[in-house]
């Protein structure tokens, strides 16, 4: 049982941290009423909680900021040890903040996005699932946890993009962001496992504390790259990046909190979350650096040729999260620092130019880059956060983007691999900048475009969220020692595991990073003023990319519907034979080749010890089974059948169970009565299979047959037989009784008894639902052809013709000897169950035997006799027989006991003595009242056929 | 005895399995039938073969006389006895209820039912 890791020097919350996430799921699933009573301020509502935990959240700064870590768990199911363990760090510290934050300004922004939909209510729900499931995702201490609460994203964000559910390009974004990074998700579970397994815990902080040692172990490589596989699909790395801007199907809310903010940052945040544990080595670095600058390159690139809003904005944030990646995986206090501080810059500027774009959007009507213009003078607030967001995204000072960039060209500068990464970096930068300034800039300035009449100011709650995001940015820009420092250095120093020595400075002096960032600005200039051109000379090289990774994806989605088609076809022909080949053959070649690893071919027929009467009684068994297999006549096979079954019987009777023999010879000669019962009037089969089926089918049966007697010679009896000393000795010092199979049955695996009753009552039930349902549907079919004939009537019809059609049948001294034996095989039943306990006997023969009686009642009588004699409804009776049962059982709570203990008191009884009494005898009564209410239930509507 | 009744299963098991690869439901029950008479017989023998002795304890003593049979299989196979039967009668109802409906024994027919 995994007990909670605790942390040296941790402060312990109690259950407030997973209370936090818990609260959010809980208004979730009440966002929709909270929607219908409160209308257009359910937004503002509903906010109030994201903002009430962003407060929470930051009242940790302080401690968290000096070094302190807090670790919270609520019990969940204590018996297993299962807890909700979590954990805030720095890192989890800063995500805590930017989820509630932006979430809160988000739902505010979607109650006036989306005013009037009438799914709204459901919008919310599936918002604040996201919002807990993120928050879920940062504080778990486990990688368990995290691993589930990462699905839950996964699982929200498909429901949030496909929530225009009318439109089949938004289900079919939709599905390929779940498959994509639900595919991912499943990777990420295999390396988190391996992982688990070599540092044999999956504690987070365990983990960290054994990273030398996890970097050696054998299971290093295939966990990093599972692992990897998971971060890079949920963060849109190449050649993953496709579903992202494909999820601008989404409504704008959903891409400013999703794709900006948080979900896409899950990725960064496992990246940045595993490295003390896994990073470092070559395979970390060359892999999340290199997939990080290829996607930095391909994003921006990417975005630079489009021309709606939303993908500008989807590819520029792919180009981001490529730089994040890129940043995390070259590791080191600088690179750390750099990437912290470029995740908080962007989500503020991002954010706010998403739900820019949205505004833009709701006012215009259009997101055509192309068209929009002149809006600076009608939308005035909305241009405002839209300029400080794209100065921040170009990385001007004092905004917040300009520290960030700066940060990484130092980085770049430093790196081993200079050139290359510095170049890398200013290109993808230069791009941004020209894509800044068309999402941020262009559509404001200039002379407004006659096509955009209606265009007006946004509301409040539109212009809430980009105002106040944007101007985040500046303040961070201006004052970073005041909130940004500490928040970005607690988690920086949560990555790296140690303190940062360096602290966020707006103005660093003249240094060359301050020269890149010239020329980034005049080359991005630049990329804007000639971006028609290179518009059309991409166009001309556009042919590379219908061989893109979408394509790739199409293509597997096809291959596998048809793989699943095929196999479906290959395997579900509708020919019952084909299943069955299909499952014995794959039974007969896996226990062959298990077989054969166990020396089946060693084996030694052992022909001695054979006494004449078996050999004489196997002779007969397998005589009567050739007889089954081959006669013509359905009577003469019901016969041989029943000689199989009473020559099974006789070898219980030889080696010493007598029991089973009983039941055996009871539930045979039934059987036979039941087959009877159904093929007496149809006609013979006349289908013959062909030589070649035949012997293909003798093959497999063989083949099985074989099988099992090889099983049955290789499987050596268990000499120890703890199990069965156990019962065998406590039988009657336990149990009070002789007979060691009644006892296991009816006290020491009474529940097993209790559970396999009950199958029988359902057989029972079903047996009498499939004829009663012919029934009502041959009423029908009567009642449609005019002439309406009642249930009832059509009964009494029955028992009207039946003792005719009965009397013809039976003979007179059946007549005559079926009235002695009835009550003489009751009393006799009775016995059976009476002395089950210490012999052979007890319930299940007690009640066959019962059973049988009036089955033979009913063949002498016909069926209105049997229903006079009969004192009850045989249903009736198995399901009182349940209840009986039951009741003894659960007698034992009462005294204090498990259920289905049993509880035995001596009764004195004058002239015999003491008599031990007690429940499981209660419960071998409610067994015989059962198996006979079941048998009768069973046969006496079938004879009624 | 061990491997005469190993063979008999074995025998039980080929059997039914033939039964029920046959073009007729008829046969198919059957064949259930013998296998689960092949699968208590399986569950029997591999427990372990004991002549004589059967698990109950004569009076006045605290154990049976030894050797005595094992109880644990025989608990099982009874109950599956019994289960059996139920089952076998809910198949041979559903076949029943098939009959009436497809007018056939055949269980090819039986696809036709799915359209």
């Amino acid at each position: 049982m995994e007990r909670f890791f605790e942390l040296d020097g941790a402060q312990v919350l109690g259950p407030s941290l997973p209370l936090a996430i818990a609260s959010i799921f809980v208004l979730a699933i009440a966002a929709p009423w909270v929607n219908r009573f409160a209308g257009r301020s359910a937004g503002w509502l509903l906010a109030i909680l994201p903002f009430c935990l962003t407060a929470y959240f930051a009242s940790f700064t302080g401690a968290v900021a000096s070094g302190e870590t807090f670790q919270s768990e609520l019990i969940w199911v204590p018996t297993l040890g299962v807890n909700l363990s979590c954990s805030l760090d720095g890192l989890s510290l800063l995500f805590a903040l930017l989820i509630n934050g932006v979430g809160g300004l988000v739902l505010i922004y979607a109650g006036g996005y989306l005013e009037g939909h009438p799914l709204l209510g459901r919008f919310y729900s599936f918002l604040l699932m996201f919002m807990a499931s993120m928050l879920g995702l940062v504080l778990s201490a486990n990688l368990l946890g995290l691993f589930v609460f990462w699905e839950l994203t996964s699982l929200s964000s498909y429901l949030l993009i496909g929530f225009d559910q009318s439109r089949p390009q938004a289900r079919a974004s939709a599905l390929q962001a779940l498959l994509v990074t639900g595919g991912g998700g499943l990777a990420l579970m295999a390396g988190l496992l391996l992982l688990g397994s070599a540092g044999g815990s999956f504690e987070i902080a365990l983990l960290q504390s054994q990273a030398e040692h996890l970097r050696s172990h054998a299971l290093y490589v295939p966990a990093v790259l599972l692992i990897l596989a998971g971060a890079f699909t949920k963060s849109a790395q190449f050649p993953f990046h496709f579903w992202l801007p494909a999820a601008m199907e989404a409504p704008t809310p959903v891409s400013a909190y999703l794709h900006s903010a948080t979900m896409v940052k899950a990725g960064i945040y496992l990246i940045a979350r595993l490295s003390p544990a896994l990073g470092g080595t070559d395979l970390w670095i060359g892999t999340v650096s290199t997939v990080g600058v290829c996607t930095m390159l391909l994003g921006a690139w990417l975005a630079l040729l489009q021309t709606d809003l939303k993908r500008l904005l989807a590819y520029s944030t792919i180009s981001s999260l490529g730089t994040l990646t890129f940043l995390l995986g070259l590791g080191g206090e600088l690179a750390t620092q750099a990437a912290i501080a470029f995740l908080l810059g962007h989500a503020l500027y991002k954010g706010a130019l998403f739900l820019v774009a949205g505004s833009i959007d709701h006012s215009t009507g259009t997101r055509d880059v192309r068209v929009l213009t002149g809006l600076g003078k009608v939308m005035p607030i909305t241009a405002i956060a839209a300029g400080l967001a794209s100065l921040s995204m170009a990385g001007l000072p004092p905004l917040f983007g300009f520290i960030a960039k700066e940060l990484s060209y130092e980085v770049t500068l430093h790196s081993s691999a200079v050139l290359i990464t510095t170049a890398a970096a200013v290109t993808a930068n230069a791009f941004l900048v020209a894509v800044a300034i068309v999402v941020g800039l262009r559509p404001f300035w200039g002379s407004r475009n006659p096509d955009l009449q209606e265009a007006h100011e946004v509301t409040t709650p539109l212009w809430l969220g980009p105002v106040i995001l944007a101007s985040l940015g500046l303040v961070f820009g201006v004052f970073p020692q005041f909130i940004a420092d500490p928040l970005v250095g607690a988690a920086s120093a949560a990555v790296l595991g140690r303190d940062l020595s360096s602290h966020l400075t707006l103005w660093h002096g003249f240094t060359t990073a301050l020269g890149l960032s010239l020329i980034t600005l005049s080359a991005g200039i630049a990329s804007f003023a000639i971006r028609g051109w290179l518009v059309k000379a991409a166009a001309r090289w556009g042919g590379i990319f219908q061989w893109g990774p979408t394509r790739w994806y199409d293509w597997a989605l096809t291959a596998l519907n048809a793989v699943a088609l095929g196999m479906t076809r290959v395997l579900q022909s509708g020919y019952l034979r084909h299943y069955l080949m299909i499952t014995l053959g794959t039974m007969f070649a896996l226990a062959s080749y298990s077989l054969l690893r166990h020396g089946a071919l060693t084996i030694t027929f052992d022909w001695s010890d054979i006494r004449f009467y078996e050999a004489g009684l196997a002779a007969l068994i397998l005589f009567a089974v050739f007889a089954v297999i081959m006669v013509k006549s359905r009577l003469s096979a019901i016969m041989a059948l029943g000689v199989v079954g009473y020559g099974v019987a006789l070898v219980f009777i030889m080696y010493g169970a007598p029991d089973l023999a009983m039941t055996q010879f009871l539930v045979e000669t039934l059987t036979v009565i039941l087959f009877v019962l159904v093929f007496f009037h149809l006609p013979e089969s006349t289908i013959v299979s062909g030589s070649v089926s035949r012997v293909r089918d003798m093959i497999i049966s063989v083949g099985v047959g074989g099988v099992m007697t090889f099983f049955v010679l290789l499987s050596t009896p268990d000499s120890q037989k703890a199990l069965s000393d156990y019962f065998v000795t406590n039988s009657k010092s336990g149990g009070h009784g002789q007979n060691i199979v009644n006892v296991i049955l009816v006290d020491f695996r009474g529940l097993d008894t209790m559970g396999e009753i009950t199958v029988l009552t359902i057989a029972a039930v079903g047996v009498y639902a499939l004829l009663k349902l012919r029934r009502r549907s041959e009423l029908v079919e009567t009642g449609s052809t005019g002439e309406t004939i009642g249930l009832v009537t059509s009964a009494q019809l029955a028992i009207k013709e039946e003792p005719t059609a009965e009397s013809q049948m039976s003979s007179m001294i059946l007549c005559t000897a079926t009235r002695f034996l009835l009550p003489l095989l009751l009393l006799f039943s009775f016995f059976l169950l009476m002395r089950g306990h210490n012999e052979p006997g007890g319930g299940f023969t007690g009640g066959l035997v019962a059973a049988a009686a009036f089955v033979l009642y009913r063949f002498a009588f016909g069926v209105a006799e049997v229903n006079r004699v009969l004192p009850f409804d045989p249903r009736v009776l198995m399901g009182a027989g349940l209840l009986v049962a039951l009741c003894s059982g659960v007698l034992a709570l009462f005294a204090g006991q498990p259920l289905m203990t049993g509880l035995w008191n001596e009764l004195h009884i004058p002239g015999v003595g003491e008599v031990p009494l007690g429940t499981p005898l209660i419960f071998d009564v409610g067994v015989y009242m059962a198996v006979m209410g079941v048998t009768l239930s069973i046969i006496l509507p079938l004879a009624e056929e | 005895m061990l491997t005469l009744l190993a063979i008999v299963t074995g025998c039980l098991y080929a059997a039914g399995t033939y039964m029920m690869l046959r073009r007729s439901l008829f046969k198919l029950i059957l064949g259930l039938v013998l296998l689960s008479h092949g699968a208590n017989l399986l569950i029997f023998t591999v427990g372990g073969l004991t002549r004589g002795h059967a698990p109950v304890i004569d009076a006045g003593e605290d154990v049976p006389t030894s050797p005595w049979a094992d109880p644990v299989p025989q608990a099982l196979i009874l109950t599956a006895i019994v289960i059996g039967f139920a089952v076998l009668a809910f198949t041979l109802t559903l076949f029943h209820r098939a009959y009436q409906t497809l007018g056939s024994d055949d269980p090819d027919d039986l696809k036709l039912s799915d359209q």
